[in-house]
C-alpha cells in the first residue's frame, strides 16, 4: 500500500501473507473481497448470459453520483452505491418493461440514464469541492478503510442476493435462454427480469465498493465471460465464474498491498489475463490437438520403414 | 367450420362414431373449438372456427401471412382469449392444461454465442419452471433425478440428436436446433404439440426429415399435433387434416377436400387454382400469396394485420 510504513516484500510468501493479514484493514479487505467475488460471480454469470452488460454498466455508473452524493452528505459511500444502483435498476426495469417494446428503446433509455447519472456525479463532486482524491476512489476503487461494519453490511446484502438467486435460479435460466417457451410454461418472465435487475443493482453496488464505478466489470463480467468460454455446462460454468472471481480478487489484493498501484488495476488486469488465456486456449485447442495427434500417427510408418 | 364449404364441414364429425358425435365429441377430443374467433387490435382475424383434434392426429394450419395462424396457437395456449364461442384444450379451458402442452414458438434461433448445451435446453423443458436450483450430485441419492435424466436422454434419442446434444446450442445448425427444440417440447410427454412453423428456415432435406420425425412422434407417442405451416408440401403425405385460414374465413377437412380450387376460391373470394405436380405436390396459383412461397416471413406478421389485409383486398 502506498505510504504504508509496514510494507516490505520478501521472497517468503507465507511470511508476506502473515504480514499482510496482520493489518486489520487488509483482513477486512479480504473478507469483503471474498463476499463480493461470490455475489458478483453468480449475478454476473446471469447478466452475461442474458446479454445485459449494457444495463449492468449503466447501473454501475449510477453508483458514482450515489457515492459522491453520500460523501457530500457525510454518509458512508456504501449507502450511496446501494441506493443509486438499485434505483437505476428499477428505472431500467420500468423503462424496458414489455408493452412499450420498440426496437432500440432499451439501449437508448439505458444510455439516457447512464449519461444523466455521470453528470450528477460530477456535479456532486464539484459541490463537495476540495478533496479530488476522493473521485479516483469512487471511480477506480479502494481497499483502504473497509471497517467491520462495512463487511457486515456487505455480507447481509450478499446473503439476501444469493438467497434470492437460489430461489429463482432455474426459472431465471429458462426465462433467459428461452423466454417464449418459459412464458408458455407459466414462468413469470417479466417479473423475473425486473427482479434480476434489482439483484444486479445490489451486486453492482457491492462490487463498486472495491473496484469503483468504472471497473465493476472486472468482477461482474470478466469471470463469467471467461467461464462461459471454457465450458457450456451451466453448473460448472457458474462454479468456475465464482472461482475465477475469488482468485483474481485475492491475488489482486496482495499485489495492491505490496506495490503502490491501485487495486482496480490489478483485479481488472488479472481478470483480463484469464479471459485472454481462456480465449487463446479455446482457439488454439483444436489446432494443438491436431498437432499432438499427428506425430503419434507418423511414427508408425517410420517404424515400418525402419523394420523393412 | 361455418362459412366453409359443406364437404369439409362434416369431416370432423366423420372421424368419430355417429352416436358419440353430439355428446362425446368434446369429451374425447384433445382440442375442441366451437364457433371460436380471434380479435387482435379490434380487428377480427377469423371467426366461426369449429375444430376437433384427437390423440395421434396430425393437423396443419395453413394460410397466407398475417391471417392469424399463430394467433390460433395463442388461443389454444390461452395467451389470447377467444373472442367468441367455446374453446377446450385437453378437456380444460385454454391455459388450464399448460403442463400437458408441448409448444414450439415461431422462428427461434439461438444466438450463435450462447454457451448453453442442447441437453440443458431440453432439460429446462422438463423442470425449468420449478423454483430453486438443482442440487449438484443429487442424482446419486434421488431416484427421481435419475428418472428425469433418463427421460431427457430418451427424448433426445427419439429425435436423433444424441450426437450433438452436448454441444453449445448456438453452434448447431438450424435443423439440429429444431430437433432439440422438438425434444424439449416432448420431454414432459405432452398430450398436445403446438408447433409454429417448425420447418421455416430449414433447407429442403431437413424439412423432409423433421416433418417425418414429427409424424413418427405423432403416431408412436399418440400425441395430437397442431402445426402452423407456410408450405404444405413437406408435410402433405402425413396430414390427417388441415385448417385453411384466409380473409376472415376458415375451412377444415382432409387436404384433398380443403386444398382444392373450389374451396380456396371461396375462401379468398377471388379465383384461385390448385395444381398438382407429377410427384403429388400441390401448388396454389393466383392466391394473393401462395402457401408455397417462402419470402417475407415475419415473427410479428399477426401484429400488422391492417396493412396485409389491405394488400390482400387490393390484390
Amino acid at each position: 500500500m502506498p505510504g504504508n510504513p509496514a510494507w516490505s516484500l520478501s521472497w517468503n510468501v507465507v511470511r508476506d501473507i502473515q504480514e499482510m493479514w496482520s493489518l486489520p484493514s487488509m483482513v477486512n479487505a479480504y473478507r469483503a473481497g471474498t463476499i463480493i467475488a461470490v455475489t458478483a460471480g453468480v449475478v454476473g454469470w446471469f447478466m452475461v448470459l442474458r446479454r445485459q452488460t449494457f444495463a449492468g454498466h449503466t447501473i454501475s455508473l449510477a453508483g458514482f453520483p450515489g457515492a459522491a452524493g453520500a460523501v457530500l452528505l457525510g454518509v458512508a459511500s456504501g449507502y450511496g452505491y446501494f441506493g443509486f444502483c438499485v434505483a437505476a435498476a428499477l428505472v431500467i426495469a420500468y423503462g424496458t418493461r414489455p408493452g412499450n417494446r420498440e426496437p432500440g428503446n432499451e439501449s437508448a433509455l439505458t444510455g439516457v440514464v447512464q449519461a444523466f447519472a455521470l453528470a450528477c456525479g460530477m456535479l456532486f463532486v464539484s459541490l463537495y469541492g476540495g478533496f479530488l482524491n476522493q473521485v479516483d476512489n469512487l471511480l477506480f476503487g479502494n481497499i483502504l478503510g473497509i471497517t467491520d461494519g462495512d463487511v457486515i453490511v456487505l455480507a447481509a446484502v450478499a446473503v439476501a442476493v444469493l438467497g434470492a438467486m437460489a430461489a429463482i435460479g432455474r426459472p431465471l435460466l429458462f426465462a433467459s435462454v428461452d423466454p417464449d417457451v418459459a412464458r408458455a410454461r407459466g414462468v413469470p418472465v417479466r417479473l423475473l427480469g425486473a427482479l434480476f435487475l434489482v439483484l444486479l443493482g445490489a451486486a453492482t453496488a457491492e462490487v463498486s465498493q472495491i473496484t469503483g464505478s468504472l471497473l465493476v466489470f472486472a468482477l461482474l463480467v470478466m469471470p463469467a465471460a471467461t467461464a462461459q468460454i471454457i465450458t457450456a455446462r451451466p453448473g460448472l460454468s457458474l462454479l468456475l465464474t465464482v472461482l475465477i472471481g475469488l482468485v483474481v480478487s485475492w491475488v489482486g489484493f496482495a499485489f495492491a498491498y505490496f506495490t503502490s498501484y491501485p487495486i482496480g488495476f490489478y483485479i481488472t488486469t488479472f481478470a483480463f489475463g484469464a479471459y485472454v488465456l481462456a480465449y487463446l486456449v479455446r482457439g488454439a485447442g483444436p489446432a494443438l490437438a491436431a498437432r499432438v495427434s499427428r506425430p503419434r500417427s507418423s511414427p508408425d510408418p517410420a517404424k515400418a520403414v525402419g523394420a523393412a | 367450420m361455418t362459412k366453409s364449404p359443406a364437404p369439409a364441414k362434416d369431416v370432423t364429425a366423420m372421424s368419430v362414431d355417429p352416436e358419440t358425435v353430439s355428446a362425446g365429441a368434446e369429451a374425447g377430443a384433445v382440442i375442441a373449438l366451437r364457433g371460436a374467433a380471434a380479435t387482435v387490435g379490434g380487428r377480427t382475424l377469423w371467426s366461426g372456427v369449429d375444430l376437433t383434434v384427437r390423440s395421434g392426429e396430425f393437423v396443419a394450419v395453413l394460410g397466407p401471412n398475417g391471417v392469424g395462424k399463430s394467433t390460433l396457437i395463442k388461443v389454444l395456449l390461452g395467451t389470447l382469449p377467444s373472442a367468441a364461442g367455446t374453446v377446450s384444450v385437453l378437456g380444460r379451458r385454454p391455459g388450464g392444461a399448460g403442463e400437458r402442452i408441448g409448444y414450439l414458438p415461431q422462428r427461434r434461433n439461438f444466438d450463435a454465442s450462447l454457451r448453453i448445451r442442447g441437453i440443458d435446453i431440453v432439460r429446462l423443458g422438463l423442470d425449468g419452471d420449478r423454483w430453486g436450483i438443482p442440487i449438484p450430485g443429487a442424482a446419486r441419492f434421488s431416484a427421481q433425478r435419475r428418472a428425469q435424466q433418463a427421460r431427457v436422454r430418451e427424448v433426445i434419442d427419439l429425435v436423433g440428436a444424441s450426437a450433438y446434444a452436448h454441444r453449445p446450442i448456438g453452434a448447431l445448425s438450424g435443423g439440429e436446433q429444431q430437433r432439440l427444440l422438438i425434444a424439449q417440447a416432448l420431454v414432459r410427454r405432452p398430450g398436445l404439440l403446438l408447433l409454429d412453423e417448425p420447418l421455416d428456415s430449414l433447407d429442403l432435406p431437413n424439412q423432409a426429415s423433421v416433418a417425418a420425425l414429427i409424424h413418427r412422434i405423432c403416431r408412436e407417442a399418440n400425441v395430437a399435433v397442431v402445426m402452423v405451416a407456410h408450405d404444405v408440401n413437406p408435410i402433405l403425405p402425413y396430414l390427417d387434416r388441415v385448417v385453411y385460414i384466409a380473409s376472415g374465413g376458415a375451412a377444415c377437412g382432409t387436404p384433398q377436400e380443403v386444398i382444392t380450387t373450389e374451396t380456396l376460391t371461396r375462401l379468398y373470394s377471388t379465383p384461385v387454382e390448385v395444381l398438382r405436380t407429377s410427384d403429388g405436390r400441390l401448388v396454389v396459383v393466383g392466391g394473393p400469396e401462395a402457401p408455397a412461397l417462402h419470402t417475407d416471413r415475419h415473427a410479428h406478421a399477426d401484429q400488422r394485420p391492417e396493412r396485409q389485409g389491405a394488400d390482400r383486398h387490393a390484390g
